[in-house]
């Protein structure tokens, strides 16, 4: 029983050394290489003393970041990764719920790190850390001190109340999916992945994993290819790739732009998809393509750990259907739990809420928000067992398959990401001159739309906004109105929004 | 122009559009913005831009994606 993360990386490296583990476009790093470097970080920081704390890495996306990923593990330290585009305000924002001691930077990052105001820990640089010399007895005594509810990493989160959160995973919760992961991908040391998603979410462990565990290669797509899909078509080719796990607005970019007619991903043969809907007429484009390959839907919070369920496609899907979310991982249980915390009639709706070892350690430093969502399970009084409520509405299929509904509150998923209107709704509401501001997200255009009232023009409020949240925050359409639709009770009348939203679609 | 101008001014309004010709190089647009440009220009024009014209080259400028436009249009 594997009891540390870093047990997948020192088996692997062993066994196979010298094959790539981690690459990119124009370099790669060898299991072994990736071992080497990551003892030395692992040494480096633990000699200079940290231990038991996060270590932020902001670094560009890279192989090398992977590297420092498990470096700082090896210290016993757990890994924040951070978005090297990120406005220099939500980073203070992240920065003041870790008060780190030490970020590993790069080159390009380090001054971005020297400017920031709160902070006056230690800037290490990957470059001159990662052939420090490796002292094997400092990370033994690290191992054996290490146990497997320790944390291995903080993601970060969108907030409802503006302040992004910091979800902390354990060892035992990464093993307990990797394992359940790599089995339903069906990932073998002959895998080849193409990384999509940013490596500051929890969403890129399917390939980081992958390669750790199996011994597959994973290839970071430079993330311009997905612009320009002949040519991300083209990569894939190149590099042989034949498993991705991409969110769907990837994989729809490709299809609706009619790329297959061109090029084919000739040696894909699992596909892996979540985070979003799939449009049904897009996925049946990608199953008259790749007719031989598996198609698995995957659903699940970073409350518990990547993903919690997956659907492996075994019939054919109409354009009214919905592709199901199936059925938890092995040793995780999905309950739904209706308002009165009972579990509804079969085929009625439930919020999903998920129990087992993939439950993690919550929200960091944030007792409250953490005790909000990690509950005591309300079917259980015999003894602690904690459920993560997910605030995703779901019900069971005629045949049994789990099926995502929609959400209890204003959080949308936009283009993959994970996103609280009210997060974009607090940052709006404290620029200048704006006086009220609400969000809708329009399913059909599947755009952020944006209504306000004040006299800030649309241009500067754009302008500020861009500076208080990442890209995919910022809203696709903003209008400015006399004044905020309320209901009876005084609260902003989204529905009347909705139709303000219609309206103008229809006018264009 | 106008039109295919309104488009880009929308999606960044702080980008002078008749003047930048690094939009892709300097990454000042991305994916988001890309599928955007490309649903709004069918809409807008009713032209369809083929796969294997999504390159840098045809939108590193409002320009180029003009001369693009009405490229197709023309065909």
């Amino acid at each position: 029983m594997k009891r540390n993360i870093l047990e997948y990386l020192e088996q692997t490296a062993a066994r196979y050394p010298e094959k790539t583990a981690f690459a990119n476009e124009s370099m790669g790093m060898t299991f072994s290489e990736v071992y080497q470097a990551s003892r030395s970080i692992g040494t480096c920081l633990a000699e200079k003393g940290y231990g038991k704390e996060p270590v932020v890495i902001y670094m560009k996306k890279h192989p090398h970041m992977i590297a420092a990923f498990w470096g700082v593990v090896y210290s016993g330290c757990f890994y924040v990764p951070m978005d090297e585009e990120m406005p220099e305000f939500r980073i203070e924002l992240i920065f003041q719920n870790l008060h780190p001691r030490a970020v590993i930077c790069d080159g390009d990052t380090q001054d971005k790190v020297r400017a920031l105001e709160d902070f006056d820990g230690e800037i290490l640089s990957y470059d001159e850390i990662c052939g420090y010399p490796c002292n094997d007895l400092v990370l033994d005594q690290i191992r054996q001190r290490s146990i497997d509810t320790d944390p291995v990493y903080i993601v970060f989160t969108s907030g409802s109340t503006g302040v992004p959160k910091g979800v902390a995973a354990c060892h035992r919760s990464v093993i307990d999916y990797v394992e359940s992961l790599t089995e339903v991908l069906g990932v073998t040391e002959d895998s080849v992945l193409a990384n999509q998603t940013p490596l500051y979410f929890d969403a890129c462990l399917k390939e980081l994993f992958s390669s750790l565990k199996c011994g597959a290669t994973t290839y970071l797509v430079p993330k311009q290819l997905f612009m320009f899909p002949v040519r991300l078509v083209e990569f894939l080719n190149e590099h042989k790739i034949n498993t991705v796990c991409w969110v769907v607005s990837a994989l729809t970019m490709i299809s609706s732009m009619k790329t297959f007619d061109k090029v084919v991903p000739k040696y894909l043969h699992t596909i892996a998809f979540g985070s979003e809907v799939f449009p049904i007429r897009q996925f049946n484009l990608w199953r008259k393509t790749l007719p031989n390959a598996r198609f698995i839907n995957l659903y699940g919070p970073t409350e518990a750990t990547g993903m919690s369920c997956y659907y492996e496609v075994d019939r054919e899907f109409e354009e009214t259907d919905v592709i199901p979310i199936g059925r938890p991982f092995k040793n995780t249980e999905i309950l739904l739990l209706d308002r009165d915390d009972q579990i509804p009639p079969a085929g009625e709706p439930g919020e999903i809420c998920i129990r087992g070892t993939a439950l993690t350690l919550g929200y960091y430093n944030n007792p409250e928000k953490t005790d909000e969502v990690f509950v005591q399970n309300p079917l259980n009084h015999s003894y602690h067992e904690l459920i993560y409520r997910t605030g995703d509405i779901g019900k069971l299929n005629e045949r049994g398959e789990l099926v995502f509904l929609s959400r209890k509150d204003y959080q949308i998923k936009h283009m993959g990401h994970r996103i609280e209107l009210g997060e974009i709704e607090v940052h709006v509401n404290r620029i200048e001159g704006i006086r009220s501001a609400c969000c809708i997200y329009d399913k059909e255009t599947e755009k952020i739309v944006l209504f306000y009232v004040g006299e800030t023009d649309q241009k500067d409020l754009v302008v500020a906004l861009r500076k208080k949240l990442p890209r995919y925050m910022i809203p696709n359409h903003v209008y400015v109105l006399e004044r905020m639709p309320l209901t009876a009770n005084g609260k902003i009348d989204r529905l009347k929004l909705r139709q303000i939203n219609d309206e103008k679609k229809r006018r264009k | 122009m106008e039109p295919l101008l309104e488009i880009l001014k929308n999606l960044h309004p702080e980008i002078d559009f008749n003047t930048c010709e690094t939009l892709i190089d300097d990454g000042l647009i991305d994916s988001f913005d890309i599928v955007t440009i490309i649903s709004e220009i069918n809409e807008e024009y009713d032209v369809v831009i083929p796969a294997e014209e999504i390159v840098p080259d045809n939108f590193n400028s409002a320009k180029a994606l003009y001369d693009l436009v009405t490229r197709l249009e023309d065909e």
